[in-house]
């Protein structure tokens, strides 16, 4: 009886990809980084339809984080919107990173915040964008605590409404409760390798639903 | 049922002529260069009379000298137009069953024009076959034998039998609207109500011939001033008047006309429609129309060229790319992308790149100094050189470049890349590693 339910198997695998389990559904209310140790840390992915904030200081792998991020959704077939405050980014580094790029939108606004956060509004009000990032990340603390919180509110309803993942970059939380997810970024050291920096790791600490984790992201070249 | 009826004006010399008046009976009318037109004329017995006094009526019409036939079918017309030129008034009706009787005097030789080859018309001559009564008396056994199926086929012309279809004219589709105005308009909201009349018209043709349009082209005659022309080039074909209107309306708030309108004309290019069926288990994507007008609003917000999707450019040179407009292809079912280890290092870049003062010690830097970026180095790898395009002459020599890089640490903990330009030797800091 055993030799014939083990030939039955052998048959079947040869013929079906997963017979004899159940196949596993993509999960579509999370948009995972593709990087192990931070998917782990925030339990899947980065949330729809609500705001995520990645902050922390020059060179802690906030960029690196969110290309990885952006690579994810535009390989799931996903129209993804860039918007840029002060025109820091960079198709080359997005391409390495695994972006498709022709799924981005790219606006860069010139270092005007209030054009930044217009520009969010309207794409996202638009709808049909699986994720929007805002990136802040090189505005000046004054000029970010200067945004009302209405206005991230009337973001994160708008993201409600239509189902699309804000990520904000930015040097400090400013969104606050607005923010479902916020991941705060620390550079623990570079890594040198003779003659070549060879990448970053940083610490990634997440705080979701007043749970703090940290976890060990290595970014590399 | 309604007698078909064709009529044939013949009018050496003046084609033209001859087109335009038969655009005053019918809409579907054949050219037959270099004289002669054909064109459909059921019906017009209502309006006109028998077909004698329509005949007369084209004569009328035409003004010069020609021949006009009418018969049951274009090829019998055709003939009797041309055959019968000569005669002292030119008019020829036949009335159906009569062709071949009509037809007989006529020459074989017209039998050219409607396909008969050099090798059929020698055959015939030698048979002393010289007119279509003759040819028409052949047994059509005997033709069909010796002939074949062109011996059938223009035995059947010269009894007038002809059965096919003219070949209309088409003339190019044209969707275009203008409006002269009788007082000059400045302001772009008064010109919003005159574009919003010439939308309308213009997408309610488009729309009745199951069209969209994928360019607008808006020409503003101003006053004292050289024309202000607004192109909008659509990703996707729409016909969308709102869209069109505001999208045309964000473009001249952008850049306004220098003066006065005088006249607005305004041409669609038409193009099918898009046709397209959305997978259950696929992204959703941006409708093609809103998506449009978002990108027409934010290049009004932050400028035309900051708007788009970044195309890298096959070359060597740091921050080569192109910004080209966002049209995503369609997508298919959800897939899993890889789980990766490690994240890719990133460069955050600085445009244009800023210029600092850096100290070098033993070939090394030691220190940056500059309005944004300061601090002692803490870690120094490099130079990389990396060089390009010198090899090109005249305009294009400005595109070269030649450089070292440097990757730094500062002592806050940030890192960046620094270069120094070969041919001026100054320092510049390109970005940080972020």
């Amino acid at each position: 009886m055993g030799a014939v339910v083990l030939q039955l198997r052998s048959d079947l695998l040869s013929r079906f990809d997963v017979p004899f389990e159940v196949r596993k559904r993509p999960d579509i209310s999370q948009i995972p980084t593709g990087i192990q140790v931070v998917d782990q840390l925030i339990e899947g992915g980065i949330p729809r339809g609500t705001i995520t904030e990645i902050c922390g200081k020059e060179s802690t792998g906030r960029t690196s984080l969110v290309f990885a991020l952006l690579g994810q959704a535009t390989r799931r077939g996903e129209c993804c919107a860039w918007i840029d405050t002060s025109g820091a980014f960079d198709p080359a580094s997005a391409a390495e990173a695994g972006v498709d790029l022709d799924r981005v939108l790219w606006v860069n606004c010139g270092g005007n915040a209030q054009h930044a956060l217009k520009s969010t509004d309207l794409l996202i009000q638009g709808g049909g964008f699986g994720l929007v990032v805002l990136d802040m990340a090189d505005v000046d603390d004054a000029t970010a605590h200067r945004i009302p919180l209405a206005s991230w509110f009337r973001l994160r309803h708008a993201a409600e409404r239509t189902g699309a993942a804000l990520v904000a970059v930015e040097r400090q939380i400013n969104a606050r409760s607005c923010s479902a997810l916020q991941i705060e970024m620390r550079t623990k050291q570079p890594m040198w390798i003779g003659r070549l920096l060879r990448g970053i790791v940083s610490l990634a600490e997440s705080r979701k639903h007043y749970r703090t984790r940290v976890a060990e992201m290595r970014a590399v070249r | 049922m309604m007698p078909v009826l064709f009529a044939c004006i013949h009018a050496p010399g003046n084609l033209p002529l001859a087109v335009e008046c038969a655009r005053g009976f019918s809409p579907y009318i054949e050219e037959n260069p270099p004289d002669t037109v054909i064109f459909d004329v059921r019906g017009l017995d209502a309006l006109y009379g028998p077909p004698e006094m329509l005949a007369g009526e084209i004569e009328r019409r035409i003004g010069v000298q020609a021949s006009i036939a009418i018969a049951a079918n274009p090829d019998a017309a055709l003939h009797a137009g041309i055959g019968f030129f000569d005669r002292l008034r030119g008019v020829t009706v036949i009335a159906p069953g009569r062709e071949a009787e009509v037809l007989a005097p006529l020459s074989v030789n017209l039998l050219g024009m409607t396909g008969m080859s050099g090798e059929t018309a020698e055959l015939l001559d030698l048979w002393g076959v010289r007119t279509f009564g003759e040819l028409a008396k052949l047994p059509p056994l005997g033709v069909a034998a010796r002939l074949g199926d062109e011996g059938v086929h223009l035995q059947r012309l010269a009894c007038g039998e002809s059965c096919r279809q003219i070949r209309p004219i088409v003339d190019p589709l044209q969707f275009e609207e203008e409006m002269e105005l009788d007082d000059p308009v400045e302001s772009i909201e008064a010109l919003a109500f005159i574009l919003s009349r010439l939308l309308n018209e213009v997408c309610a043709r488009l729309a009745g011939r199951a069209l969209a349009t994928n360019e607008l082209r808006l020409r503003l005659v101003l006053e004292n001033a050289p024309d202000h022309t607004v192109t909008l080039r659509l990703p996707v074909p729409m016909i969308d008047v709102r869209a069109f209107l505001k999208m045309l309306q964000l473009d001249l708030s952008g850049r306004p006309p220098v003066a006065a309108v005088l006249k607005v004309h305004l041409r669609a290019e038409p193009v099918k429609p898009r046709r397209t069926q959305q997978g259950l288990f696929v992204p959703t994507s941006p409708e093609p129309e809103k998506l449009e007008l978002t990108v027409a609003r934010l290049r009004n917000l932050v400028g035309d060229g900051h708007v788009g999707t970044p195309e890298l450019q096959d070359t060597h040179r740091p921050d080569s790319f192109v910004m080209r407009s966002f049209a995503p292809r369609g997508a298919s079912a959800v897939a899993e992308a890889p789980v990766e280890k490690n994240a890719r290092l990133c460069l955050r870049r600085f445009r244009p790149p800023r210029y600092a003062q850096v100290i070098v010690v033993n070939h090394q830097p030691v220190r940056v100094v500059s309005p944004s970026v300061s601090g002692r180095v803490v870690m120094a790898k490099g130079p990389w050189r990396t060089s390009g395009d010198w090899w090109r002459n005249g305009a294009d020599e400005e595109s070269a470049w030649n450089r070292d890089e440097w990757d730094v640490a500062l002592e806050s903990g940030a890192l960046y890349r620094l270069f120094q330009d070969a041919a001026q030797g100054r320092w510049f800091i390109e970005g940080s590693y972020d």
